[in-house]
């Protein structure tokens, strides 16, 4: 039966391209995008605030909501706004760790910090996120190591969320940084050494850029992550970001939130847009 | 790539895209079909079904009295405790409950909706000694027909940390006042659903007459805004915005929280555990003086129950005297049915609770669903989707 | 790389940092784990041991730790079939569109878990008329899992010549064969990252699981996000988690050795277009992140 298959195929790449696609492309295409676009096209509906029915004439009033309401404005600069700083904390976090991972550990040392920078990703979200809002709540650890010095804690609100999420995102930064710093060849380094260059400019100007694409790499993550999380801006502050207000609005105004996911949207597809042109797709 | 490669190709893609498009007409035209389950009652009542799921806020369904009726019936109680009328209302949209115990700001939605159906009260025979000011309302029947049965009532209540906030407050005004909500800034704890703008319509009908406010529900632009404005003028000062009661429990026993709206069933958790929390009397009806938002509860059945005799026995059994005694004593809200006044640990339960003074209640505004055409016959009241992006706009 | 002492050191400080900064909140958790009291403050008053066993006893913990097994393993196996054959056709072939594959593959896990969440919830509900259940969440686990396996399949299909496929069809195999006795195994230990770095994902997915699952299943996070505030239950969710913790070092070590395993057939380098090999150590890296 596979040799009928397999002479079937043979010769015909067309044929094989076709089969070898079609599963992905009819789960991915029509599935997933189709979903998507269904989804999309309750933005331009209304609903009955009682019955919760859904009112299918086309129109914009949902993205008129959004842009005359200053407070979508400020939910959405505040999500974009924090998404950012995690990816610079996250990234700045991240390097020197690996980068002793890829090129100052001995052989044991690498083995042993990749398993120990792989297993927090295996601790559940929720209980890492409870237990960061537990250390940074009124008796928790943060104030109590702080009051020694005179200073109380963060509390809950946007810092706890910044420090929240660069906490939980900071694998995946890790990850790709290491694997991309991997790959540049020693050789390369011991050239720019014996052509005078001191450890700072060979880092600046062959390290680095050789390593940018898979910094990039990793920020899609943090970016992605922090931008559509609602559940640990719930748990550890009092302020709504973009993922929250869909969530409020899913039951009782579908088209409001479908018009608000939008945004994210866009906001990636522009974001894996870039990164794919900063060659940050050879590094995921 | 030759020519011949790339159109068909080309032609795949054409395929996929056909698909695409016509997965959207399905879209389009499949959720525009008409839920016309509602409206059948059940006429007889069969044997049960093994199971029932229902949908309760936290406290109403508890192994106390669910297990006797598990053992009893048959019918395994599967519970799922809602924070928000919203959510509950979002539950019962999915079809996949028996049965709720919804709220006034959830009951009109649900019928409305075609998601609950009519409930056959000669079914239910516990109904006939509910309290009769729980009957025949306008949060549990629509258009003379009988929606659900009643749980039991109660008011919001005005809960302090007895430790920091002195002198004990009489008034609303501790959260509601920006001079005085000041002084616990950062420890307010504010219940995080549109239904708070009721709140402050609450206080504004005390303390600002002119603004004309009679029901907190049926807001106009001017009542509308001012209620608004108070809670974003209250917005720096809360702590926390809370839905799950127990985050609330353990904010107030950590200290995190002070002062602010909660309910009977987390104030008598946090005394249980020894915590210093005050509330005003519950010979006040655990009222400050300008009254509270409160809610009448009413458990109705899906007009999609997979298992309505269950249901129709929960319902039952539920309202029996012994059981609803103690629910509203486990709760710490006045009950439903009349006989349960017999049956509760303290004897003065219902009187201390105002079981069977209507006249109490009239200073209690139980939630309602904010409809635009208000009974003012100008039809320029606030609708539920005003509120909620009234809400969304107050939390910034 | 030669670097000097102050440099050394200064790189290793921000490393203990950093290590610091990823291990004292699992460090925190743990000790709640052994919280005699139920209530969070620190210090904890008193500890206990008392948690794990009640943990391993908790009816729906363990239940909800099988239909996770259950969830994540067949996301994992659709993921695998569906992202191996997506890389095998972008590898091995041109084609119209090819470059939007890799686009079209991160997209699910690129974008927002509610949006994903609920846009597969309406598709089942409203436009289908399925109910939700296990089923739909293992086909929402499997969208986003699919670019893990694609990934790491891309990168080693890349590294391996096509010589050895082309000299196995000249030998008389047919494309099914080439592909089961020569293409597969070569790519066994990216797929198997792949798969341990799936499974992880869907195991401890909440957003989109909660969207998608139905009224009676239960997966892991969902019970823990449902007794997440529970004070008498809170102390056994820190419990479980230590648990997982553990019984996941074993899995995550194997994942780090399938990926530095060497390749003896023919893992040359296409070109010096996607980096080179590591002198003296002759290992080979795969990409093994993603989340």
């Amino acid at each position: 039966m596979s040799r009928r298959l397999a002479t079937l195929f043979h010769g015909r790449p067309r044929l094989q391209v076709g089969a070898l696609l079609a599963g992905p492309m009819a789960w991915l295409v029509v599935g997933y995008l189709g979903s998507l676009a269904v989804l999309l096209v309750a933005a331009f509906w209304s609903v009955d605030p009682l019955s919760g029915e859904l009112i299918h004439s086309l129109s914009l009033e949902n993205f008129e909501t959004l842009l005359n309401e200053p407070v979508y404005r400020d939910i959405v600069g505040r999500t974009v706004l924090i998404a950012a700083l995690v990816t610079l904390t996250d990234a700045v976090i991240a390097f020197p760790i690996a980068f002793y991972m890829a090129k100052v550990a001995s052989r044991r040392g690498k083995a042993i910090l990749v398993v120990a920078v792989l297993i927090p990703l295996w601790s559940s979200y929720l209980v890492k996120v409870l237990s960061w809002r537990t250390m940074l709540s009124a008796g928790g650890i943060v104030n109590w190591a702080l009051a020694p010095l005179g200073l109380s804690g963060p509390g809950f609100g946007n810092t706890a969320v910044w420090l929240v999420m660069s906490y939980l995102w900071l694998p995946y930064m890790i990850l790709p940084i290491f694997a991309g710093l991997e790959r540049i060849p020693d050789s390369l380094i011991s050239a720019s050494e014996d052509l005078g260059a001191s450890p700072l400019t060979t880092f600046r100007r062959v390290i680095l850029p050789l390593a940018f694409p898979a910094v990039v790499a990793g920020s899609i993550f943090t970016f992605a992550l922090t931008l559509g999380d609602y559940i640990t801006p719930k748990l550890v502050s009092n302020n709504q970001f973009i993922g929250n207000v869909i969530f409020n609005n899913i039951s009782t105004n579908l088209p409001l939130a479908s018009a608000l996911a939008v945004v994210p949207i866009v906001v990636m597809i522009g974001y894996l847009l870039v990164a794919r042109r900063l060659g940050a797709f050879e590094h995921i | 790539m030759t020519t011949r490669q790339a159109n068909s190709a080309r032609t795949a893609w054409l395929i996929v895209g056909g698909l695409l498009a016509a997965l959207l007409l399905l879209a389009g035209c499949g959720s525009s079909s008409d839920e016309t389950t509602a409206g059948n009652e059940l006429q007889k009542l069969g044997k049960g079904e093994g199971e029932v799921d229902l949908i309760s806020w936290g406290g109403y369904v508890e192994p106390a009295w669910s297990k006797p009726f598990e053992q009893k019936t048959g019918c395994k109680v599967n519970n799922k405790v809602a924070g928000t009328s919203d959510e509950m209302v979002a539950l019962m949209r999915t079809g996949e409950y028996d049965g709720v115990s919804a709220s006034g700001n959830a009951t009109a939605r649900l019928v409305d909706g075609g998601d609950v159906a009519p409930v056959n009260v000669s079914l239910v025979p516990n109904y006939k000694t509910i309290f009769s000011d729980l009957k025949n309302q306008p949060y549990n029947t629509f258009d003379g027909t009988h929606y659900g049965i009643p749980h039991g009532r109660g008011a919001n209540l005005l809960m302090w940390n007895s430790n920091e906030v002195k002198p004990a407050p009489t008034s609303w005004n501790v959260t509601m006042d920006p001079k005085i909500a000041a002084k616990y800034k950062g420890k307010i704890s504010q219940y995080d659903d549109p239904m708070s703008i009721a709140e402050a319509a609450v206080y504004l009908k005390a303390h600002e007459p002119k603004l004309g406010i009679e029901n907190p529900y049926e807001l106009n632009e001017e009542q509308f805004e001012a209620a608004v404005g108070l809670l974003s003028e209250q917005r720096p000062y809360v702590g926390e915005y809370w839905s799950d009661l127990t985050k609330q429990i353990s904010a107030f026993a950590g200290g995190d929280d002070v002062v602010g709206t909660t309910w009977q069933y987390q104030y008598f958790a946090l005394k249980a555990e020894g915590k210093p929390v005050a509330a005003s009397p519950a010979s006040q009806g655990f009222l400050p003086s300008e009254g509270a938002t409160g809610w009448s509860d009413t458990w109705m059945i899906s007009s999609r129950a997979k298992h309505p005799n269950c249901m129709y026995m929960w319902m039952n059994w539920i309202v029996s005297p012994k059981v609803n005694a103690e629910v509203a004593e486990v709760f710490g809200e006045a009950p439903a049915q009349s006989l349960a006044c017999e049956h509760t640990k303290n004897p003065n339960f219902c009187s201390e609770y105002h079981a069977d003074n209507p006249g109490f209640w009239k200073r209690v505004y139980y939630w309602e669903t904010p409809v635009s055409d208000c009974g003012n016959g100008e039809s320029d009241c606030k609708d539920y989707n005003d509120w909620v992006q009234a809400w969304t706009s107050i939390k910034g | 790389m030669r670097l000097s002492r102050r440099s050394t050191l200064l790189l290793r400080t921000a490393v203990a940092l950093g290590l610091a900064f990823v291990y004292i909140p699992l460090i925190v958790l743990a000790i709640y784990a052994f919280n005699a009291s139920n209530i969070l403050e620190w210090p904890p008053p008193g500890l206990t041991l008392e948690w794990f066993p009640k943990a391993i006893h908790e009816e729906f913990a363990r239940e909800a730790f099988l239909t996770s097994l259950k969830a994540a393993s067949v996301a994992t196996a659709i993921a695998l079939v569906l992202g191996t054959l997506a890389a095998l056709a972008v590898a091995r072939h041109r084609f119209f569109g090819r470059e939007t594959i890799s686009f079209l593959v991160i997209l699910p896990i690129a974008l927002p878990g509610i949006v994903t969440g609920v846009a597969l919830s309406n598709t089942f509900t409203q436009v289908l008329g399925v109910d939700l259940s296990l089923m739909t969440v293992i086909v929402g686990h499997a969208t986003f899992c699919i670019v893990v396996i694609y990934n790491n399949s891309i990168a080693r299909l890349r590294r391996l010549s096509t010589s050895f496929e082309e000299a196995s069809a000249d030998l008389g195999a047919n494309t099914w064969q080439t592909f089961r006795h020569v293409t597969l195994p070569s790519m066994r230990s990216a797929l198997g990252a792949g798969a341990l770095l799936a499974f992880g994902l869907s195991f401890d997915e909440i957003i989109v699981t909660t969207f998608t699952i139905g009224a009676g299943e239960e997966t892991l996070p969902i019970w823990i996000f449902r007794n997440l505030f529970r004070p008498n239950q809170l102390p056994i969710v820190n419990a479980v988690a230590v648990i997982v913790v553990l019984i996941s070092i074993l899995p995550v070590y194997i994942a780090y050795r399938l990926t530095r395993e060497e390749e003896g057939t023919g893992a040359a380098p296409a070109g010096g277009a996607r980096g080179g090999r590591i002198e003296g150590g002759g290992v080979e890296t795969e990409a093994t992140a993603v989340p």
